[in-house]
């Protein structure tokens, strides 16, 4: 017996149809995602005052590029990018592979770890700056007990860095398990029944089955990850405001600090327009390079 | 090898959940006791006093409303919007589906959090600035939401379809009656994951509110920690951030199952 698939018919009634329905949608997707992105490059090659644009071609783009905070901020959003990204990637992998299997406790763990991800980043960042504070914060009391001194890790320009990378795999690592979770889930077991009469190793039963076979989930993590690390700056806010000197400035966190600190119109229309570079390079790597090389 | 690595991951799972416990301990302890040292998680004579202060220092019950109002306001809309361009995407086949689809793609790339600086202009020329409608308005589009709706609409079988239409139904009760009944898991999923993103967005209301009347939870908590960053304060910074944190917190050790499946399903493209 054949079903017969209806479908509307294209014609002019149903192209309005169709339209009609897309059309809430549409307004809010012009007003806030198409408009402001053409509204940015536009402004990027206009200089002055709001109320004075003078047109400058290419000028405030050599002056940001030229620009040694820029240059810093870069720098800092690909270190951060380094930083969290792999670790995490690792951590949630690494703890999917041992709370997938059935033992006792194993939810209340999984739990341990999933909760930071529901927390707001703003709150995160308040508890974190009291263990990261000298003296009186958790770490600090810690180490003590090591006779350690004490050490002002957001005030210091060679640890700020790392104090935050640590900070946001604790909040991230759960949120990325659970993918890996719900990717061993799908795997084959008669793959792995054969490997065992064969008699692999659980070691090379994990570099040989579960790890290629996990290859989609952790492209699909990787994107969300780098996604996350240009995105998320609202610990900097009340942690350390990009400081000090710079040395924890994010590119977000540095095109607030442009627009609505310093009210430089042109630069911020500049770093929108790269962070949006950015934003669409990862995609374009993601669809066009990692989805051909990898088969689902 | 096996004792060793559940060892591992047991350390860590205790080490993940202090700083939460640690944040509570805090807020019950006394204002002294943080800065006189002894043990970080016993408190000898636990006190609401933080709770208490911090409550009558800022306004957090008109900051709840806001985010209240906020997050459900950006979620009725958002389930409208999505509700019906995931059914045109599914099931109506019109010209140009495929550049729209492709416009509709963008906002996964260029999502409303980097486009803070023009975004604050487009609000300012609706002369919207410093309201709630503001906060929300940018997300009343979600690409993310047509996606998922699209994916789950288009597994209804189409007899299903055809035979609400035979008994006369119209497109919007065959929609209603059909279609969305048999999507109920994708908007749980859609709304927990929105309203637990809406209820920690930061950066947008931090730049487009600028009065208790239209600032959510977390800017108000922002600016309350700001003004007690010293350690004989901090019990009351972390009472206001229990205070934040809490009905996301204890909503989610409630239905726990339903949120990470709920965040899972969220990621499957």
């Amino acid at each position: 017996m054949t079903t017969k698939r209806r479908k509307f018919s294209s014609g002019t009634r149903h192209n309005l149809f169709a339209y009609g329905l897309l059309f809430p949608s549409f307004i809010f997707l012009t007003m806030f995602t198409f408009y402001p992105t053409l509204k940015s490059i536009q402004l990027s090659f206009y200089s002055g005052p709001m109320t004075r644009l003078q047109f400058s071609g290419l000028d405030q783009y050599k002056e940001v590029l030229a620009d040694e905070i820029f240059r810093k901020v870069i720098l800092n959003n690909i270190i951060f990018m380094i930083g969290t990204v792999p670790t995490s990637l690792f951590l949630a992998m690494y703890l999917a592979i041992w709370l997938n299997k059935k033992m006792a406790g194993s939810s209340l763990l999984r739990t341990s770890f999933f909760y930071p991800t529901i927390i707001p980043l703003i709150a995160v960042a308040n508890i974190w700056l009291f263990i990261y504070t000298p003296q009186y914060g958790l770490l600090d009391n810690f180490l003590h007990l090591f006779g350690a001194g004490d050490t002002n890790w957001l005030g210091n320009p060679n640890t700020v860095m790392i104090v935050m990378i640590v900070m946001i795999i604790w909040k991230d690592a759960g949120f990325y398990m659970i993918f890996y979770l719900a990717g061993l889930q799908n795997l084959p077991r008669d793959v792995y029944e054969a490997a065992e009469i064969e008699g692999a190793k659980p070691l090379q039963m994990f570099r040989h089955i579960t790890f290629p076979l996990l290859m989609p989930t952790t492209l699909f993590v990787m994107i969300v990850a780098i996604t996350n690390s240009f995105k998320n700056v609202d610990h900097l806010y009340i942690m350390t405001k990009g400081g000090p000197d710079n040395a924890s400035n994010l590119l977000l966190y540095h095109i607030y600090e442009a627009a609505f600190t310093n009210w430089d119109l042109g630069k911020a229309a500049v770093l929108t327009v790269i962070l949006i570079v950015i934003m669409l390079g990862i995609t374009a790597f993601n669809y066009l390079y990692l989805d051909r090389k990898i088969h689902y | 090898m096996k004792k060793l690595n559940y060892g591992i991951i047991i350390v860590l799972g205790i080490i993940s959940f202090i700083p939460l416990l640690w944040v509570i301990i805090t807020s019950f302890s006394p204002g002294n006791q943080v800065i006189n040292g002894g043990f970080p998680f016993w408190v000898s004579n636990p006190t609401v006093e933080n709770y208490v202060k911090a409550w009558e220092t800022a306004p957090f019950i008109q900051y709840y409303i806001n985010t209240f109002v906020i997050v459900f306001g950006v979620l009725i809309v958002q389930l409208f919007t999505i509700t019906l361009a995931a059914f045109a995407f599914a099931r109506v086949n019109f010209k140009g589906k495929n550049v729209l689809f492709i416009l509709f793609l963008l906002q996964l790339m260029i999502q409303p959090e980097i486009l803070l600086f023009p975004n604050y202009q487009v609000i300012s020329q609706l002369g919207l600035v410093n309201t709630k409608l503001a906060v929300m308005m940018p997300y009343w589009a979600s690409a993310f939401g047509v996606f998922l709706l699209r994916q789950t609409f288009k597994q209804v079988p189409y007899d299903l379809d055809e035979a609400s239409r035979i008994d006369g139904c119209k497109w919007y009760q065959t929609l209603w009656h059909v279609y969305i009944p048999s999507a109920k898991p994708t908007y749980i999923a859609f709304a927990l994951v929105s309203v637990s993103h809406h209820w920690s967005n930061f950066m947008w209301p931090l730049i487009i509110t600028d009065s208790v009347e239209s600032r959510p939870l977390t800017v108000g908590l922002a600016l309350f920690a700001q003004s007690y960053e010293t350690g004989a304060q901090w019990g009351m910074v972390a009472a206001g951030t229990v205070m934040v944190i809490m009905p996301l917190v204890v909503a989610f050790f409630i239905f726990q199952k339903q949120f990470v499946s709920s965040f899972m399903h969220s990621g499957i493209k």
